[in-house]
């Protein structure tokens, strides 16, 4: 099944053309690897998705993005937003408890109920991979975690508003390889409910977690494929030399 | 040589800062030791509690209450109007406001920080004194209510562009993380953003509230300058500054008058001083 379908998709940021007549369809419950060097309009596709480019005042946009056949700009920005949830690069928990971390989207969309609240944070971490660790002191700064558990505390936070859709914006560049393997080893796990895209620097994650994988370069989509395919035999030479590391 | 030099820059510098410090205490002291003599004629108990300040009928009676109720009702009541307004205005300018209207309300507030108070006290005098009067039906414009809204105004620019630093330096990343969450702007704002500039939003409130308690010309043009217990913001009233600006300079020397002059000075020093510890004191908690 198609969850998000992109047509002719250009936007630019002041004069600056970022993405340029972009075409894609997303599969549901597969996880879309993103790759392509930096500046390469990765993490503005992405943006585009839950429509957070807009808090840019420069940013104008052309071409249209479907999610399950609605236009996403007929959708209310909040209510995109809790559907397309976004797990950011650095960790960056919110200056509250761990808790209240994960209870801050449910709260924002109503839910009032201190039971429901403590189901839903328990059930969210719990897919983050981060019960175990933290269910002792949810009182606690969520500041006093490590890298790895904040960040899966950020991914926690996300599921705990029910998204279809999960984006991860490089979201190991900070980690050590173990804390990567758990934030990896929980993708793989949701793939089974949630589409997840992931935007990455790194080739060998993007092989290791990706279903199918899209190469970006300078605004351009220039390949998507399947990522045994990709890795193996890609169409395009700038694809074969961006994953064989000769320029990025 | 070149050893020498640098030797000689540093003596400078540590002079420079050293007196800095010294003038500070010197002040101190000297204002110690000219006011505490008025506690030789008067009990402190007396001074700080009594109703009456007649001080230089026979015996005089100099009794301070009704002027740091003066200041207190004054501060107080910039503060209730000057904070919202100053918090708000900081909130509009960094997240609402489009470039345009924000260049200009910035240029605006620092024009309105650029007026000396002589001059906002006398436009004071000739409109808002009038308006109070013909609005409340009072006998008189000259009321407490009238150096709050006066002071209020001088608070502003202070509150406003220090709380609008804090609110700037909230981190980017803080914002995008609550707007993918679905949070509305309205949520943003006061969920994650005015928690996490809450300290610097405090400073700002404290240094304007230290500029208001200190102010003195403008007050003292505003306010009626009778030294009579305050029952309501409607009534004249007279603060600590004001009659220090308005009595020091017919009081004789080493009479009580003049020690008691020195008095409020301490009172006043120690009430700023009050001020600028309790911020300090949220800032490091805040900070931990």
């Amino acid at each position: 099944m198609v969850e998000i379908v992109v047509k002719e998709l250009d936007i630019w940021f002041g004069a600056v053309h970022a993405l340029r007549g972009v075409n894609m369809e997303i599969a549901s419950k597969e996880i879309l690897s993103i790759i392509g060097p930096a500046s390469s309009g990765k993490t503005t596709f992405l943006r585009t998705l839950n429509r957070l480019n807009e808090l840019d005042v420069t940013f104008k946009m052309k071409g249209s993005v479907e999610l399950t056949g609605l236009d996403i700009k007929k959708i209310e920005a909040e209510h995109l937003r809790k559907k397309v949830g976004m797990v950011f690069a650095l960790p960056l928990p919110l200056p509250l408890s761990i808790f209240d971390n994960v209870a801050y989207g449910p709260k924002v969309h109503g839910v009032k109920n201190k039971q429901k609240q403590q189901e839903i944070v328990e059930k969210a971490l719990k897919q983050a991979y981060l019960w175990d660790e933290v269910k002792d002191r949810l009182g606690t700064s969520a500041f006093k975690l490590s890298g790895g558990q904040q960040q899966r505390l950020c991914i926690a936070r996300t599921l705990a508003v029910e998204p279809e859709v999960i984006l991860f914006d490089e979201p190991c560049s900070g980690l050590d390889p173990i804390s990567t393997a758990k934030v990896e080893e929980a993708m793989l796990m949701l793939k089974a409910n949630y589409t997840l895209i992931l935007v990455t620097n790194n080739v060998k994650q993007a092989a290791r977690v990706g279903d199918k994988t899209a190469f970006f370069l300078s605004g351009e989509l220039i390949e998507i494929d399947r990522t045994d395919k990709m890795f193996t035999t890609p169409h395009d030479k700038r694809t074969d030399d961006y994953i064989r590391g000769k320029f990025g | 040589m070149r050893t020498a030099k640098e030797k000689f820059i540093e003596k400078l510098i540590l002079f420079c800062g050293l007196a800095s410090i010294f003038f500070v205490v010197l002040i101190f002291l000297f204002l110690l030791k000219e006011g505490i003599s008025v506690f030789k004629t008067v009990s402190p108990g007396d001074f700080l509690c009594g109703k009456k300040w007649y001080p230089i009928s026979e015996p005089a009676q100099l009794g301070i209450l009704p002027l740091i109720l003066g200041s207190l009702l004054v501060t107080l009541g910039a503060a209730v109007i000057s904070i919202p307004m100053g918090v708000a205005c900081a909130i509009y300018i960094t997240e609402l406001a489009p470039a345009k209207i924000k260049e200009i309300l910035k240029s605006g507030i620092e024009l309105l920080a650029a007026i000396p108070s002589v001059v906002l006290g006398f436009v004071g005098m000739i409109t808002l004194v009038p308006w109070i009067k013909n609005i409340f039906h009072l006998p008189t414009g000259l009321t407490a209510l009238t150096g709050a809204i006066m002071l209020a105004f001088m608070a502003m620019p202070t509150i406003v562009s220090i709380a609008e630093d804090a609110l700037y330096s909230v981190p980017k990343s803080y914002r995008e993380g609550a707007f993918a969450l679905g949070a509305t702007h309205w949520q943003v704002i006061h969920r994650v953003i005015l928690p996490a500039a809450a300290s610097g939003i405090l400073e700002a409130v404290m240094l304007g509230l230290g500029r208001v308690i200190g102010e003195t010309m403008a007050v003292m043009m505003i306010t009626g300058n009778a030294a009579i217990m305050p029952h309501s913001i409607f009534q004249p009233v007279r603060t600590l500054t004001a009659t220090i600006a308005a009595e020091m300079g017919e009081a004789v020397v080493g009479s009580e008058h003049y020690f008691a002059l020195f008095a409020i000075g301490i009172v006043l020093f120690v009430i700023s001083f009050a001020i600028n510890v309790t911020a300090d004191l949220f800032l490091h908690r805040k900070t931990k």
